[in-house]
């Protein structure tokens, strides 16, 4: 037992990620954390999505299956397994089982060179972020073909404008990528890198995050990528193809059960996919905030306590609720289930207050965080903006994010050049 | 047979390229002969590729003359599918037919 | 540092998977069954190129030849309707003179590799560096750099090329120019 707590020792302790030691058991772990995690927080999304927009909307969304309706998405898990599943009658069988498989692995595998610190990958490609890019655009092989195995027209139609919108949409977020991987050649030996890892250590020895470079240009590439982002992933306001009142569900429309849920899942994945995609190349990935400006032991504690201050919160607030529960008895265990909900929550903050936790979760509390407010900003975007229609969203992605991503990309050369470009001109001034 | 050496590879690409000429002589549908013709070029790649690899052993790592070729290959079989495809759609569009065999107006 | 040890089973998974791959795209009467199995031999020629130490190859690979080429092909399938043609006979008359041609170039193949090789190996290994961490800035240096970059013309040519293929498919797909 001691040898092993030594070998799981030895490995945290290691500089490069599982992929990059060779290591199969440990990239295997990690593959299984990822998975694990990534279904949790897709559980936790959808609860999360239903009552922040109910919240919104001033009414209150789930409350009954558990208290605050936490078990509601269990209960749809559940009820999904459990439905019928119908096949169209003309349907092509094979096409038909095959897409969704399709999607989940495009939405999954893009999970491999995703950083949540500076060693905690499954592997560091030496093309991180192209291969992140390449496999994303797969998943619309799935929703091309999900939609012709349908043999219906609703699905059909909703499939060939879904992946219109997501082919076009991924040019402007190839371009807002490329003004940044720009950026990472500003270095001493003027070479950039395409991995993830790279460019996060890039914005740390740079000493600030892209999106504050060469103000505004790192800004408009990150709106830029925002936007195309939440078009890449059919989400509001860019939900036209999958919109109920618009095509009855568009390319999903003849799944139900269990291949619904995994077009749910691959949908949800994709969209903390793009977020950790935003989040490392612009917002500095697993770094605190002010890793430069506020440097020190001191405060390197200071922001170490945030993982456990922010469970101690969660806490806090699922407790406060208790006692604001109804006193009836056939709210007894509900009341009860919050209570010990709390509890798990502020044992869990606790335990991340212990030294050995705290120097090894902060980086990946931090990466979460960002992460988990761009979900937020999803969310948000659904319950407040009314939706594009398709000419207007075409229009949007071709007319202007497209132009405005290449004049970012030549002014962000222009800029990180402007040195050698100064000296040209004034050589061509004094050889006149 | 268990040692992978470039002749593997050089082997594999040219069952492939056979694959593609077969399809290209045989089939009616101009969707798959067009397929048939994106397996040729992969084929061709898969060759070029590894006989960079095999210049990389003799000439040293900056040796990667093949892979830039290679890139280049692809941009060309992207810019060939999709005017092909337009012709296809074109020629669709005036004869509601996909097969070549029927394209025969010149014929004398 | 010690080859990987796994190649061979990988190679000829891999191998197994693009001649499957290849059999079934010209022999399958559904374009949209001969497409699936085109992506699948796109995506399996990926992982030999990263098995060839070819990583930027690789992701190029999966961006525009599985990403973008078979989503063109998938579209145009779908918007002409290939109903009646699955009924119909879907090899052309002469067949057997196209695969006797195909026969004839596999014999030449195998018949200039025996002519020159006669008992010496054709490509003797060299000095193998297994490295890969910087390619990309490698090619690039072979594409982009003032010092040892030859391919610069050939990229703007591409270029070039690219801006007519879109104008020519563009106006090829017009109902009225």
């Amino acid at each position: 037992m001691h040898d092993l707590i030594l070998y799981i020792q030895s490995y945290l302790d290691s500089d490069r990620t599982p992929g990059g030691a060779g290591n199969v058991f440990w990239a295997t772990v990690y593959i299984l954390l990822v998975f694990g995690g990534l279904s949790v927080a897709v559980i936790a999304m959808n609860w999360l999505e239903r009552k922040i927009l109910a919240h919104m909307q001033v009414r209150l969304g789930p409350m009954r299956v558990g208290p605050h309706g936490l078990l509601q998405p269990i209960a749809d898990a559940i009820k999904l397994l459990l439905k019928e599943d119908i096949i169209p009658a003309e349907a092509d069988k094979l096409v038909f089982w095959i897409a969704p498989f399709i999607v989940v692995l495009a939405a999954f595998t893009v999970f491999v060179v995703v950083p949540f610190g500076p060693t905690h990958a499954i592997t560091d490609m030496n093309i991180g972020i192209l291969f992140m890019l390449g496999v994303s655009s797969l998943s619309v092989l799935g929703i091309v073909t999900a939609g012709w195995a349908s043999n219906s027209h609703y699905p059909l139609i909703g499939a060939l404008r879904s992946s219109a919108q997501m082919v076009s949409y991924e040019v402007a977020m190839g371009l807002a990528v490329l003004s940044v991987i720009l950026m990472t050649s500003l270095n001493a030996t003027g070479t950039g890198t395409l991995s993830m890892i790279g460019i996060v250590q890039a914005q740390l020895t740079q000493g600030e995050w892209f999106i504050f470079k060469f103000f505004p240009l790192g800004l408009i590439g990150f709106f830029i990528f925002a936007i195309a982002m939440v078009a890449e992933t059919n989400r509001a306001p860019f939900d036209l193809p999958e919109a109920e009142s618009e095509l009855t569900a568009g390319f999903h429309t003849e799944y139900s059960g269990f291949r619904w849920s995994l077009f749910f899942l691959a949908e949800y994945s994709a969209m903390i996919a793009v977020s950790s995609i935003a989040v490392t190349l612009w917002l500095g990935g697993w770094l605190r905030p002010f890793p430069n400006w506020l440097s020190g032991d001191r405060w390197d504690l200071v922001f170490s306590l945030f993982p456990g201050i922010t469970f101690v919160l969660l806490a806090l607030m699922c407790f406060y609720n208790t006692a604001r529960m109804p006193k009836h008895p056939l709210f007894k265990i509900q009341t009860i289930g919050l209570a010990g909900f709390g509890a798990v929550l502020g044992l869990i903050g606790l335990l991340l207050f212990w030294t050995p936790v705290r120097v090894r979760v902060t980086d990946i509390f931090w990466f979460a965080a960002k992460v988990a407010g761009f979900m937020y900003l999803y969310i948000w975007y659904r319950g407040t903006f009314p939706r594009y229609r398709f000419d207007q969203l075409m229009k949007v992605g071709w007319k202007i994010l497209l132009p405005m991503g290449l004049a970012l990309l030549i002014l962000t050369a222009g800029m990180g050049m402007r040195t050698e470009l100064w000296a040209q001109l004034q050589g061509v001034w004094r050889g006149q | 047979m268990l040692h992978i050496t470039t002749l593997h590879y050089l082997v594999l690409g040219a069952a492939l390229f056979l694959l593609g000429v077969i399809g290209v002589l045989t089939r009616r549908n101009v969707v798959i002969v067009l397929m048939s013709i994106e397996l040729i070029l992969n084929a061709v790649n898969l060759n070029l590729v590894a006989f960079s690899r095999y210049w990389q052993g003799i000439h040293g790592p900056t040796a990667l003359h093949g892979q830039v070729f290679a890139i280049f290959v692809i941009t060309d079989a992207a810019a060939e599918a999709a005017v092909g495809l337009g012709i296809l759609i074109a020629f669709f569009r005036n004869k509601e037919t996909v097969n070549m065999d029927e394209v025969n107006l010149l014929k004398w | 540092m010690n080859p990987p040890v796994a190649t061979p089973f990988f190679f000829y998974l891999l191998a197994g998977t693009m001649i499957i791959g290849g059999i079934l795209v010209i022999t399958r009467k559904n374009a949209v069954h001969s497409a699936m199995a085109l992506i699948t031999t796109l995506l399996a020629q990926a992982a030999l190129y990263l098995m060839l130490y070819a990583p930027f190859v690789a992701g190029v690979q999966i961006i525009l030849y599985a990403g973008g080429i078979m989503v063109l092909f998938l579209f145009v399938i779908m918007l002409i309707n290939l109903e009646r043609n699955m009924k119909e006979r879907q090899f052309n008359r002469q067949w057997l003179v196209g695969i006797a041609t195909a026969a004839a170039l596999g014999g030449l193949f195998i018949a200039v590799y025996t002519a020159t090789t006669r008992g010496k190996v054709l490509f003797p290994e060299g000095r193998m560096s297994y490295v890969e961490a910087d390619n990309t800035q490698k090619i690039a240096g072979l594409l982009f750099d003032r010092g040892m970059g030859q391919y610069m013309f050939a990229f703007e040519i591409a270029s070039l090329l690219l801006l007519v293929a879109i104008i020519g498919a563009v106006v090829m797909a017009k109902k009225r120019i």
